[in-house]
């Protein structure tokens, strides 16, 4: 990967707009290596995928989003949601099961919705998002509204017939939608060469002519960059759609508890080129924008933003079966 | 004031009235209104009536993020075959997305389609897969087996917070029946009495409703009085108009155009079986389609469906059963 070896990021960022690509980036990454061990002590319970190693695209997308612009997400999807503006402590509870999550715990961790935040929901079947966010789009279109809607998912979804339906529908009607592919090169536990003899998904929607680019999903400031200058047109001219092609790195296995994932670990040196935050550190301070003991503070409070999350979640029972029963039908 | 409409002409009615109604409404799929002369396109503009590509699951995906976004979408799907491209959007995803969001979403959305069309269409265009919507949480299913119901279900599906499947009967399109002209709804989950007895109860869906009044009017002439009730909707089910009748009658035919194991004959059964089977004075006979393929030959298609003289003949045995113990 063209990442190797890198070290701090090629686009330009001012010093505050790193500091909150930092800030999210840590949130994102104290809260998911929290979750972990939450999930092996059964504080957490199900089916959990974790985005670590690919908070740059959560963190450099998000973070230019209004409340009402939309995103739909796929199973990989708390770095989005806590990135869009979800309260960590509700998404928290959520992921605990109890009755103050966001979905009063009977969504969980791949189904996690905050409407107030734009974050419409995400999807356990790969590729089953597309369509949803591509209507989101279309009710901006006819609304005349400049909301934008951004789709996140990964280089195994675009082997489904939903992403290729998905593609030609929204160059058809220039649906403002923006496709962000976090193509970690592997689909749940194999890789990309054993789906397809296509090497870049922009190469895929390349006959539709929209505009598109392929990046290093590691470097946020480029993440930044190429998404905000599509945003801008998404919003300005109420079209789309667009395809932002981020090349990141799996740091996790498939699920929390894959016994294929150590298989594939990195050793650090490797690691440390291909992770977003480290990367960003060491521009910032290169730059002179953070040092050392700053940089402990971030992380500091993320982590005390995490214990407090658990302990909200802690306080929280479950939902009780006549209440969720009322739920099943809206009346 | 009610007028006489074909079936199809009171489900366009209700489409167009509740556009009218409601700027939320769009209606898209494929082939509708491809030419700006249509009068719904006339009358609501292309963002609101738009022909889709082949894309059943883009549009039936399309149209929970529209609902999401706050829109009410009417897709056509043309024949019901053709929603299970899409089991996914329209199993999995629009009737499970209030629930999973714990009640912070809802989905109103219709989807549109016909099926049952045995009339030569063969194999794939001639399904009554209703059952399989009828099972999921989330899910309403509707069946109107009269113009006045086809226009009134459709005006209460657009209405309704939740995913509707709307399935019109295409052996039903060109059927004329008294219809309202001005706002007219049925309500979803209320069956109708097509036609009082006290003898026998038989239920009927879509298309076997008028086999079944043709039977009953066969067994009158023999001094037996069917009741005969049209659930009109699968899901929710009107169990307490069909548990009443049981009381009265003692004696339960189901008619249903759907193959035995996947009929919603099936699921009224069990229900009866649990909740009255202290009325009953005979098993339940079910009268469905065969467990096979619809086939394309004439003779053969009618051999594999249901029809008047099967659901009479169901009856007579039900009736005679019940002699016999006595």
């Amino acid at each position: 990967m063209a990442a190797k070896r890198q070290r701090g990021v090629a686009g330009s960022l001012d010093s505050a707009t790193t500091l909150d690509l930092l800030r999210t980036m840590w949130r994102i990454r104290r809260f998911e290596e929290h979750l972990a061990r939450l999930h092996q002590r059964l504080l957490v319970h199900g089916l959990i995928h974790l985005s670590i190693g690919a908070e740059g695209v959560a963190a450099g997308v998000c973070r230019q989003l209004r409340d009402d612009d939309e995103i739909y997400s796929g199973h990989r999807a708390h770095g989005h949601v806590l990135a869009k503006g979800a309260p960590m402590d509700r998404v928290m509870a959520e992921l605990m099961g109890r009755s103050a999550g966001l979905c009063q715990g009977l969504g969980g961790s791949m189904h996690v919705v905050d409407i107030e935040h734009g974050v419409m929901g995400a999807t356990g079947v790969v590729g089953g998002n597309l369509p949803m966010a591509a209507g989101g789009a279309l009710a901006a279109k006819i609304g005349r509204r400049d909301r934008v809607t951004v789709v996140f998912f990964g280089d195994g979804a675009v082997q489904t017939g939903y992403f290729h339906e998905t593609v030609n529908l929204a160059a058809l009607w220039e649906l403002p939608l923006i496709f962000v592919c976090e193509n970690n090169g592997m689909a749940e536990f194999t890789t990309r060469a054993e789906h397809t003899t296509v090497g870049s998904v922009c190469d895929v929607v390349a006959p539709y002519g929209f505009d598109r680019e392929v990046l290093d999903g590691a470097d946020v400031a480029a993440v930044h960059t190429a998404f905000g200058r599509f945003l801008a047109l998404a919003r300005s001219e109420r079209r789309g759609p667009f395809l932002l092609e981020c090349r990141t790195h799996r740091r996790r296995g498939h699920y929390e508890g894959d016994p294929l994932a150590a298989r594939s670990a990195l050793e650090d040196d490797e690691w440390a080129a291909l992770d977003p935050i480290a990367r960003l550190e060491a521009s910032a301070t290169e730059n002179g924008w953070i040092d050392e003991q700053q940089a402990r503070a971030i992380t500091a409070e993320a982590d005390a933003e995490v214990q407090r999350a658990v302990a909200f979640g802690r306080a929280s029972d479950p939902l009780t079966p006549a209440a969720a029963a009322e739920l099943v039908y809206a009346s | 004031m009610a007028r006489e409409i074909p079936y199809i002409a009171a489900v366009n009615e209700a489409i167009r009235q509740e556009m009218a109604r409601d700027e939320t409404v769009v209606f898209y799929g494929q082939d509708v209104a491809p030419s700006d002369e249509d009068p719904l396109v006339q009358a609501f503009g292309r963002d609101r009536v738009r022909v889709s590509p082949i894309s059943e699951t883009a549009e039936i995906g399309m149209a929970v993020g529209l609902a999401l976004a706050g829109y009410r979408p009417v897709v056509e799907l043309l024949m019901a075959e053709f929603m299970l491209v899409a089991m996914n959007q329209v199993t999995n995803e629009a009737p499970r997305l209030r629930y999973m969001s714990g009640g912070r979403v809802k989905v109103p959305l219709v989807l549109k389609a016909g099926y049952g069309f045995t009339a030569g269409w063969a194999g794939q265009h001639t399904g009554s897969i209703y059952s399989m919507f009828a099972g999921i949480p989330g899910l309403k299913v509707v069946l109107p087996s009269t113009p006045a119901d086809a226009k009134g279900l459709m005006a209460s599906a657009v209405r309704d917070d939740n995913p509707v499947v709307y399935l019109m009967h295409y052996l039903l399109v060109l059927e004329h029946g008294d219809v309202p002209e001005g706002e007219h709804l049925v309500p979803i989950g209320e069956a109708a009495v097509r036609r009082p007895g006290a003898d026998v109860t038989i239920v009927a869906t879509g298309w076997t409703v008028g086999k079944a009044l043709e039977a009953a009017q066969a067994l009158a002439s023999e001094g037996i009085e069917a009741e005969v009730i049209d659930p009109r909707s699968l899901q929710p089910l009107d169990m307490p108009t069909i548990l009443t009748s049981v009381e009265k009658t003692g004696h339960v035919v189901l008619a249903d155009q759907a193959t035995r194991h996947a009929s919603a004959a099936n699921i009224i059964a069990g229900e009866i079986v649990e909740h009255g089977f202290g009325s009953l004075k005979a098993p339940i006979k079910l009268v469905t389609a065969l467990d096979a393929t619809v086939p394309y030959s004439e003779p053969m298609e009618a051999f594999v469906l249901p029809d008047e003289h099967k659901i009479a003949g169901a009856v007579r045995e039900v009736l005679g059963t019940t002699s016999a113990v006595a």
